[in-house]
């Protein structure tokens, strides 16, 4: 094409290309804002900015969680463990620190090295003993369930220690307008900005995708494919300590912790539009994505539905989302 | 034409047995597994070759196998189903509802149980087929909807199975549990369609490269759809088996076997590719019969079942890796 071709093309397009763009946003916001609409219109309490913070807060955990998930599966591959590891970070935290405040300073980064070291076994099982991730991370959600409760005799024990639960309980008070701001919020707004950056900035986030739109096409362009999968999978397991610091603060010690936590964040990416075998997906959506899931509890909750419908709602869900994605792909390809 | 340009491959149709790999190794395994439980618990002080044993061993298998037949079908097909384990339940609660105790409805509560598991696996070929979602996605969906459902309308055991029915999770014919004897007619019937049928053929095909297959003349669309029905057939009779055990059905007697990542899991222990086409019914039964086998042993020793889930992810990737590395070494 011409740069006179150019410059006429651009004035004609104009208008259909506003449109394209509108098309474009994810339709998750759509369905989030429905889902908002309907909550304030049956309780109109709920817009208030203290609800609204709660409700935020509820979402934080799951939000974290599925932001580290998205990192593993726009690279082509799944991680089930994480709500293995966040199950044992909360059991973990409760008996090395046995509810002593004084020992969060050491607690909190030995999470993190406990999250570092699953993420680069998951990795590098996956990369380099060429093990398929489903098999590789149910092997490590196999094994961190079992060594858990078999260090812990069973059941968990010791507490969670007051300071440690702070981040997930309480927040900055006193603060005009919202009343207080939740320390969840503050995380996972700081979680989603560095993950934005990340993924969608920086020359790693492009390799991520190239590493999962085709292995074939990103090794020849240069890309270090088992790195990045595996720097994917440490992400993942970060992403996991955190979302269990903050479910310790709010939920407290229980042995199913982070149970089911792997299939959420998985089904909140892919509301969020992301394709399973990767090279698609993004962070703003996928916070999309996990708001809409707790706002549709929240819904069901509203009318009054028995909560086990919660999971029949989300799997009709997330099989539209899937349907949807693939529709779109259809239509474009 | 666009259809035309892509390059006709009939090796996925005119596949000999030889190239759908052998089960062989796997058989290996479970032979030597069997032999060092034998050695153990007997240095344990016990005996591990008895008929009560055996027996035991035998039933523990037949739950996880059923179920592991279908899964097999649809990993072969290059699908799979998350779904099984509530199919399981599903079929269970609709048998123990059916039949109400009363022997003369049996016949009717099992076509019932069949009925529902065919139609959930129905409802995950739509969703995969006509849809185009993800099968990880699909089955999925269709295990949440399950779930939901189940645990909504039941909230406790409900419904009965009359005594007799529940000889076929008790009585033992020649010292074989009859439950051995559905087991052995599936597994049999599913060997016969997979290697010896035109469709077996075709789901090979399908999993191997379905676009390359539908080029050759199969239609993936129906086979898939086949494969998944087929599945949830393989998890309706696997909860008939589970309510002749139990008497009654509670919506948790699937999830709670786990059969949905377990059955996966003996999949690939038993040497079937994940990415589908590839592998032979038999191997996941043979892994079947280790996992029971090694749960054996650690009952014997009242080992912490903490430990065992332990091993027993450590022992999947370890096998899973081994395969990986025999297959890199035999392309390179």
């Amino acid at each position: 094409m011409t740069t006179d071709e150019l410059t006429t093309a651009v004035p004609t397009a104009a208008a259909p290309d506003r449109l394209r763009r509108l098309r474009s946003v994810p339709p998750i916001w759509l369905v989030l804002a429905v889902a908002l609409a309907v909550i304030i219109w049956r309780d109109p309490s709920f817009a208030e900015p203290p609800s609204l913070m709660a409700f935020l807060k509820r979402c934080a955990p799951l939000l974290v969680a599925a932001l580290g998930e998205l990192f593993v599966i726009v690279s082509g591959e799944f991680d089930l463990s994480i709500g293995a590891l966040m199950t044992a970070c909360v059991v973990v935290a409760a008996r090395v620190g046995d509810g002593d405040p004084t020992r969060t300073w050491w607690v909190i980064p030995l999470l993190l090295g406990l999250g570092v070291v699953v993420g680069l076994v998951n990795g590098l099982v996956t990369t380099l003993l060429r093990v398929p991730s489903f098999i590789a991370t149910l092997g490590s959600m196999l094994v961190l369930n079992g060594a858990t409760f078999l260090w812990t005799g069973g059941s968990p024990t010791g507490a969670l220690a007051d300071n440690l639960r702070r981040v997930g309980r309480s927040g900055i008070t006193g603060l005009p307008v919202i009343g207080q701001l939740p320390w969840a919020v503050l995380v996972f707004v700081v979680v989603a900005v560095g993950a934005t950056l990340l993924l969608h900035r920086t020359r790693f986030g492009h390799q991520v995708f190239a590493v999962g739109g085709g292995v074939r096409a990103a090794t020849l362009s240069g890309v270090d494919v088992w790195r990045t999968r595996t720097a994917a999978f440490v992400l993942s397991a970060l992403s996991a300590v955190i979302a269990a610091i903050l479910l310790a603060g709010f939920a407290g010690l229980s042995q199913d912790a982070g149970a089911g936590y792997e299939f959420q964040a998985i089904t909140t990416v892919v509301l969020a539009g992301a394709v399973l075998g990767g090279g698609r997906g993004s962070t703003v959506a996928t916070v999309g994505g996990a708001l809409t899931l707790q706002a549709l509890f929240t819904l069901l909750n509203i009318f009054g539905y028995p909560k086990p419908l919660r999971d029949t709602a989300e799997g009709l869900l997330i099989i539209a989302a899937g349907a949807y994605t693939a529709y779109r792909a259809r239509r474009s390809g | 034409m666009k259809t035309l340009t892509a390059p006709v491959r009939l090796t996925g149709v005119l596949r000999t047995d030889r190239s759908e790999g052998s089960s062989r190794l796997v058989w290996l395994i479970f032979l030597a597994v069997f032999l060092v439980a034998w050695l153990v618990v007997a240095l344990g002080g016990g005996s591990f070759v008895t008929v009560a044993n055996l027996q035991n061993i035998a039933q523990r298998s037949v739950a996880l196998g059923l179920v592991t037949v279908g899964q097999t079908l649809a990993v072969l097909g290059g699908s799979l189903d998350l779904s099984v384990a509530y199919v399981v339940s599903l079929a269970a609660m609709t048998a123990a509802v059916t039949m109400a105790g009363d022997t003369s409805r049996v016949p009717l509560g099992v076509v019932a149980a069949l009925g529902t598991g065919a139609l959930a696996g129905l409802a995950n070929g739509l969703v995969i087929t006509r849809l185009r979602v993800n099968p990880f996605i699909a089955t999925f969906g269709v295990a949440l909807i399950l779930r939901g459902a189940l645990n909504a309308a039941f909230d406790n055991f409900a419904g009965k199975v009359p005594d007799s029915f529940q000889t076929l999770g008790y009585d033992v014919v020649a010292g074989v549990p009859v439950s051995l004897f559905l087991l052995g007619a599936v597994i049999a019937a599913a060997w016969y369609v997979m290697h010896r049928s035109r469709f077996g053929h075709h789901v090979y095909a399908v999993g191997g490269d379905a676009e390359a297959a539908r080029l050759s003349g199969v239609r993936p669309t129906r086979i898939l759809l086949a494969v998944h029905v087929l599945c949830g057939l393989c998890a309706a009779t696997s909860g008939l088996f589970l309510v002749s055990r139990l008497g009654s059905a509670a919506p948790w007697v699937g999830p709670d076997g786990g059969y949905d990542l377990e059955s996966i899991a003996a999949v690939v222990l038993g040497g079937i590719a994940l990415s589908g086409g590839k592998g032979r019914l038999l191997g996941p039964i043979a892994a079947v019969a280790i996992l029971a086998i090694v749960d054996s042993v650690f009952n014997f020793f009242q080992a912490d079942p903490f430990l065992r889930t332990l091993v027993r992810g450590v022992v999947i990737v370890g096998a899973v890796a081994v395969y990986a590395y025999r297959e890199a070494r035999e392309n390179a």
